[in-house]
């Protein structure tokens, strides 16, 4: 998946990308790790439109060592990946002292009470369960880097 | 009156009802048995135990088969109403120590009893089944996750479509595409989600896989003649009942392939005179000795000896195999040695001595708990399902043979006889140290 700065699909159009008024991402970076490449396309274009500069990982294997690269401000994580799960990514940043603290949103197609409950105990800074309204991530993401 | 201990069972019951049934006398009957009234009142009322003699001769004069009045007839439906009554709910206390009365004088009621009972536990373990199968099925768990994918994006999608007026062109175009393709797959995975649901309906679901090859099995008495020449198995398997699911028909084809190997190895025509001359020698059964003359393994040895055609002269064998985890994966019950038909088998049987220390055998004279305690020789051996395998997973599975005590030369002088179960449900030993549940039936 390419970087925000280096798209080269998607039609490249920035007019609707111009800053509006309200946009709260601005100078902020938000790394989405999900495998479902139009799911990513979709949580990159509603973010965008706030502001946020947006990279997208595919893959949970390759999530860690982009997350301590990169540095975003926020992590969107889906729990079901290749190569790893995302509760193990997870825990894996909470273990770390550089990425303890980093506002972590879990993304997962199972929304039961026992899920939940693990992805607390995992660390999550919040739980969104699949399907999610666009409105309630973009809220979500902005409470979680306060702006 | 304090009831006699151990009672007489059921006996003096059933002749009381069906003396009365047949309007007879007790004078009557006593005088046709040539008993005196008052034993036979005794008899009656299961105060005094009726010697076989005079239990034929009451059995003559009712005009019914000795066997019939045999105290071990209604064993089997005893044990079915106790544990029919191990599932009293509270408030509901059924007489448990008159069972026997129930069985002597309403059969068709106990039986009916012992029927339901029978069925409650089938139906339980379908419930258990299917929402176990609910909760990690596979197939099910990935088209569920297919599905929700595809809202996801779908949801996600058609929102920023509906509510961004300002899109580009090049964007709309994308998202489009993105909606289109994204409902395609919808309505792939909720197609296969509809299959699947589909054909689990019609596989009964009723059988775990292994029972149903069990049963066939059974039905033909454990022996397939097929494997003896070899044969198109998907062939001999299609339309036979009882393989009513895929999974049991797999199940069957890997059985007859190995049958049909251990068949080659122990050919019926070189066997079968071997087999007859050491047990009418009656010199004591020593498997190791067969399969060091016919140059097999003992485990291969087992397998074939517990599924021979029916031969005068060459008894009866049982076989447990069980897998590394100890699961039984293939269960070959004969009288006196009955096999759990589901949930873990007694801990202390030789088949789980010898999955600790592999390729070491296994012999034991061994005693199931029964009426009457059912005595064998018990062989068993461990070792890897394919031996010649460098690379793990090692898969290790157990063997035991068991034989009936009476031919194969029993407990040596000296030697302690294992007293074992089927499992602990319906084990009635008292302080047993593998016990792992209370039991139903004991007291």
């Amino acid at each position: 998946m390419s970087h925000d700065g280096a798209e080269a699909s998607g039609g490249g159009g920035t007019a609707s990308m111009a800053p509006l008024p309200g946009r709260r991402g601005v100078g902020r970076r938000v790394l989405v790790v999900e495998d479902e490449p139009n799911i990513s396309e979709a949580i990159r274009f509603i973010l965008r439109r706030d502001g946020w500069e947006v990279a997208i990982e595919a893959t949970g294997t390759g999530a860690l060592a982009r997350i301590r690269a990169e540095v975003p401000d926020l992590v969107i994580l889906d729990v079901m990946l290749p190569g790893a799960s995302g509760f193990d990514i997870l825990r894996a940043l909470r273990g770390q002292p550089g990425t303890a603290p980093l506002p972590v949103i879990l993304l997962t197609a199972k929304g039961s009470a026992q899920v939940r409950e693990q992805a607390m105990a995992a660390g999550a800074s919040m739980f969104i369960a699949k399907p999610f309204a666009n409105a309630e991530l973009l809220a979500a993401v902005r409470q979680l880097v306060g702006v | 009156m304090p009831r006699p201990a151990p009672r007489p069972a059921l006996s003096g019951t059933r002749i009381r009802a069906l003396r009365t049934a047949r309007r007879l006398g007790q004078a009557d009957l006593a005088r046709m048995a040539g008993v005196s009234p008052s034993y036979l009142n005794l008899i009656e009322h299961n105060r005094r135990r009726a010697s076989a003699p005079v239990l034929e001769a009451i059995a003559r004069a009712l005009q019914i088969p000795a066997e019939a009045l045999d105290e071990r007839a209604g064993d089997a439906q005893i044990q079915a109403l106790r544990t029919a009554a191990a599932r009293a709910q509270p408030g509901t206390e059924p007489e448990v120590d008159r069972a026997d009365e129930l069985v002597g004088r309403f059969p068709g009621w106990a039986a009916l009893l012992a029927q339901l009972q029978t069925l409650a536990e089938a139906q339980e373990r379908i419930i258990e089944r299917l929402s176990d199968r609910m909760a990690h099925d596979p197939n099910l768990s990935a088209s569920l996750h297919e599905i929700v994918s595809a809202v996801t994006s779908v949801q996600s999608t058609a929102a920023i479509l509906a509510e961004s007026e300002d899109l580009e062109p090049e964007w709309r175009a994308l998202f489009h595409r993105n909606v289109h393709d994204d409902s395609v797959r919808l309505a792939n995975a909720a197609e296969a989600l509809v299959a699947f649901l589909d054909t689990s309906s019609e596989e009964t679901g009723l059988a775990a896989p292994q029972e149903e090859l069990e049963s066939w099995l059974e039905r033909q008495g454990f022996h397939v003649a097929a494997v003896e020449a070899g044969g198109d198995w998907a062939a001999l398997i299609a339309g036979q009942a009882e393989l009513a699911s895929a999974a049991a028909r797999s199940l069957a084809e890997d059985w007859l392939a190995r049958a049909h190997e251990d068949a080659r190895a122990l050919p019926l025509g070189r066997l079968m005179p071997v087999l007859v001359r050491v047990f009418t020698a009656g010199a004591g059964f020593a498997p190791e000795e067969l399969a060091r003359h016919f140059g097999v393994g003992l485990a291969q040895l087992f397998r074939r000896l517990a599924t021979l055609p029916p031969e005068p002269g060459i008894p009866r064998f049982g076989l447990a195999i069980c897998d590394g985890s100890g699961t039984l994966t293939f269960r070959r019950p004969i009288e006196g040695f009955q096999l759990p038909r589901f949930g873990g088998a007694c801990p202390l049987w030789p088949l789980y001595e010898a999955l600790l220390r592999p390729d070491r055998p296994v012999r034991a004279p061994v005693e199931f708990a029964g009426r009457p305690p059912g005595r064998f020789i018990a062989h068993a051996v461990a070792g890897a399902r394919d031996p010649l395998r460098f690379e793990p997973p090692f898969v290790w599975e157990a063997s035991m043979l068991v034989t009936p005590a009476s031919v194969a030369g029993g407990a040596a002088e000296g030697e302690a006889v294992r007293a074992l179960g089927s499992s602990c449900r319906v084990c009635p030993r008292e302080f047993c140290p593998g016990r792992r549940e209370p039991s139903i039936v004991s007291g």
